[in-house]
């Protein structure tokens, strides 16, 4: 009797609370469409892969070889010569204006010095500032030489009768789960996490507080309702969009970027749902903890958004933090959720291999709910 | 079945070093209206959020209906209306939603819930608005949909805090009416207000002056108690001349009632008398004294002056 005036008294305040959302045009942009931009904003933004590095070349040799060598340079997607140039000082406004990332020079005598069977320097020029671009853009003009040398190295030892040559080590790589190496295939999922951490816990944030700012909570008090019951009625219409966000997240991660899903679409719904449960609560407690709006949605982006995006390996590789950083980690639900849906999305393996998380989840969902009830005191503020 | 509805012995509720209320004992009778009244800040207020269990009381025991305000609350919390000074239901839902909302709350459903529904929306004059949401309302309207809200599960007591603040002459009087009907109807109201003409619809009041209660009787009895003969003075240039009188060694107290001056002396002094020479003495001329029966204002101001606020 006493549980199902509960369940009454919880419908009705679910009932209620999605009244409200229908209505207020901030909530619903922010719940039902916020996601959806964020991750097509970030999803084409976030990204690691380092294409189209503009470079310049300066050929001083003018040559046969010296064009020969250059021509490779324009057979790459991560490479594009924009400028052929003619001095250094074209090359320093060049790299000081963006325009290029790199250089390269072929020295006077270059192809003069490589018959006579001398080796030869070529200069590469890299703007530093933008270190992550780069080494990668380093390593692709060292590749590309290496080939090139492979090749006239190929072409003198036939010239010289050897027909069939053999490397001593040949590496054949085989990348598994993201075979193209595709940096939006481990952001997307990662991206879709920090999504819905910041979203769930922002509208969960304004709950609780509008009710302190408007003097309802005051009339609420006075009536039966119990603190769980204002937690779960509240829990109970976030928890919808929050699940309506992951349908749409995970589906223009599939649309959009291509992201698969191999594994089971219902066991990643279910695993969101769990991480959702800890999110939301966390915005109720920071709702019950400030009492005001504006004050609530700044803690609740702190604490959601920079864990989440920082610490949760999304970004960041957890194994390069130092140790007591890489303990916290522990701590960020939306560590547990990004593995879990590389998982499920990239691996295709199923609930079973994802257990530690999936217990991570649960106890931190647990605690959170726990200690959303306690900290939404039913009595006025004594100030 | 206690006499009482609600009963408290030494209330006090301190914030920090600031006393808002003041070890206040009081009791209300079964379907009395019991009426609190005083400035704004003087605790009432307070006195009604720790006896609906928003606020925890600093010191002091009290009980309603029976049950203790400190450990009984849940209890509490279903036999009770509330309505705040503030208006504090949701703006951005219906008339209908809001009382539906309130009413599942109360664990209403079905055909009780329609039909208190129907009860309180004919009772509060809101049926013609009920699929209004609550901000495009008129304040008065808001107002009786707050009352509305605190009967609708037809709690045994009801707490109204300052239930007329900033509602119009007619419409106070529509909202006593209903109060009436609710005390005959054998409930307890527990109201407070800082008009003074209201307060004499009270069964019974309690005068509250910074956290402390200073009289407390029926309003008639409080009158008759007032050790004071209370004169009603008109005269031109009345701003000016009540200075005046107010420093006269036999008038014990003076206060401005519109465009007349009440003052209070003692019993059978012989004001006409005393007044007339003091006013050839100064040169006011053309007034006009009679004794009047004392107003709860005229008790208000000399508890007030007695206590030196």
């Amino acid at each position: 009797m006493k549980a199902l005036k509960s369940l009454v008294r919880i419908g009705a305040i679910a009932g209620k609370e999605w009244l409200q959302i229908r209505r207020d045009t901030r909530s619903l942009i922010l719940s039902l469409i916020a996601p959806a931009l964020l991750i097509l904003l970030f999803g084409y933004a976030l990204t690691v892969d380092v294409k189209n590095v503009g470079m310049a070349v300066y050929d001083q040799d003018r040559s046969t070889l010296s064009r020969r060598l250059l021509e490779e340079f324009s057979h790459t997607e991560y490479l594009r010569v924009k400028r052929h140039i003619s001095g250094y000082r074209e090359m320093d406004r060049l790299i000081d204006s963006e325009e290029i990332a790199l250089a390269i020079v072929v020295p006077r005598g270059f192809e003069r010095r490589f018959k006579a069977g001398k080796s030869v320097d070529l200069q590469l020029i890299v703007d530093g500032s933008d270190s992550t671009s780069a080494t990668v853009a380093m390593g692709y003009v060292k590749a590309i030489l290496a080939n090139f040398n492979m090749d006239i190295k190929v072409s003198e030892l036939k010239r010289i009768g050897i027909a069939e040559t053999k490397m001593p080590v040949e590496v054949k790589s085989r990348v598994w789960y993201n075979p193209e190496l595709l940096s939006k295939n481990f952001i997307v999922p990662g991206l879709i996490v920090v999504v819905l951490s910041i979203i769930s816990a922002l509208i969960a944030s304004l709950t609780i507080s509008r009710e302190w700012e408007r003097g309802t909570m005051e009339t609420l008090i006075t009536t039966p309702v119990r603190a769980f019951e204002l937690v779960f009625g509240k829990l109970v219409p976030y928890l919808f969009i929050g699940l309506f966000d992951v349908v749409i997240t995970v589906l223009l991660g599939y649309l959009v970027f291509n992201v698969p899903i191999k594994g089971s679409f219902v066991e990643l719904y279910m695993l969101a749902l769990l991480f959702l449960i800890g999110t939301t609560s966390l915005g109720i407690i920071i709702s019950s903890a400030t009492r005001a709006q504006v004050l609530s949605v700044q803690v609740a982006i702190m604490v959601t958004y920079l864990p989440s995006f920082m610490l949760s390996g999304f970004v960041f590789p957890i194994q390069n933090m130092p140790l007591v950083v890489q303990g916290i980690t522990y701590l960020i639900p939306a560590k547990y959720l990004i593995v879990i849906i590389k998982g499920i999305a990239l691996k295709g393996v199923g609930a079973a291999l994802l257990w530690t998380q999936i217990l991570f989840l649960a106890v931190f969902a647990f605690i959170v709910v726990i200690a959303s009830v306690r900290k939404l005191s039913l009595t006025l503020p004594e100030n | 079945m206690t006499e009482y509805s609600v009963e408290v012995k030494d209330l006090t509720k301190r914030f920090g070093d600031f006393v808002a209320v003041d070890r206040a004992s009081f009791s209300v009778k079964r379907g009395e209206i019991f009426g609190f009244l005083g400035p704004n800040g003087a605790g009432k207020s307070t006195t009604i959020r720790m006896l609906c269990g928003i606020l925890t009381p600093t010191e002091g025991t009290g009980s309603v209906s029976g049950f203790d305000i400190m450990d009984e609350q849940d209890r509490i919390k279903n036999i009770i209306g509330y309505m705040s000074q503030r208006f504090s239901l949701y703006d951005d839902l219906t008339v209908r939603e809001n009382l539906e909302f309130f009413g599942s709350v109360y664990g209403l459903q079905g055909a009780r819930l329609r039909e208190r529904m129907a009860y309180v929306m004919k009772m509060a004059d809101i049926g013609r608005r009920q699929d209004a949401v609550v901000k495009s309302l008129p304040g008065g309207v808001k107002q009786r949909l707050a009352l509305g809200g605190a009967i609708l599960h037809d709690p045994p007591v009801l707490f109204l805090d300052e239930p007329t603040s900033g509602v119009d002459p007619v419409m106070r009087r529509t909202f006593w009416e209903i109060i009436y009907d609710f005390s005959r109807n054998g409930k307890t109201i527990f109201v407070t207000t800082h008009y003074m003409d209201e307060a004499e619809h009270c069964d019974r009041m309690a005068l509250i002056i910074a956290g402390k209660i200073i009289a407390l009787d029926t309003p008639s009895a409080l009158k008759a108690a007032l050790p004071y003969s209370v004169w009603s003075l008109r005269v031109e240039r009345f701003i000016e001349v009540f200075e005046e009188v107010a420093a006269l060694p036999f008038v014990e107290e003076a206060a401005i009632f519109g465009s007349d001056i009440h003052i209070m002396t003692k019993k059978g002094f012989p004001l006409k008398r005393e007044l007339a020479g003091a006013f050839k003495v100064k040169g006011i001329k053309g007034f006009s004294i009679e004794e009047v029966g004392a107003t709860l204002e005229d008790v208000f101001v000399s508890h007030a002056a007695r206590l030196g606020v």
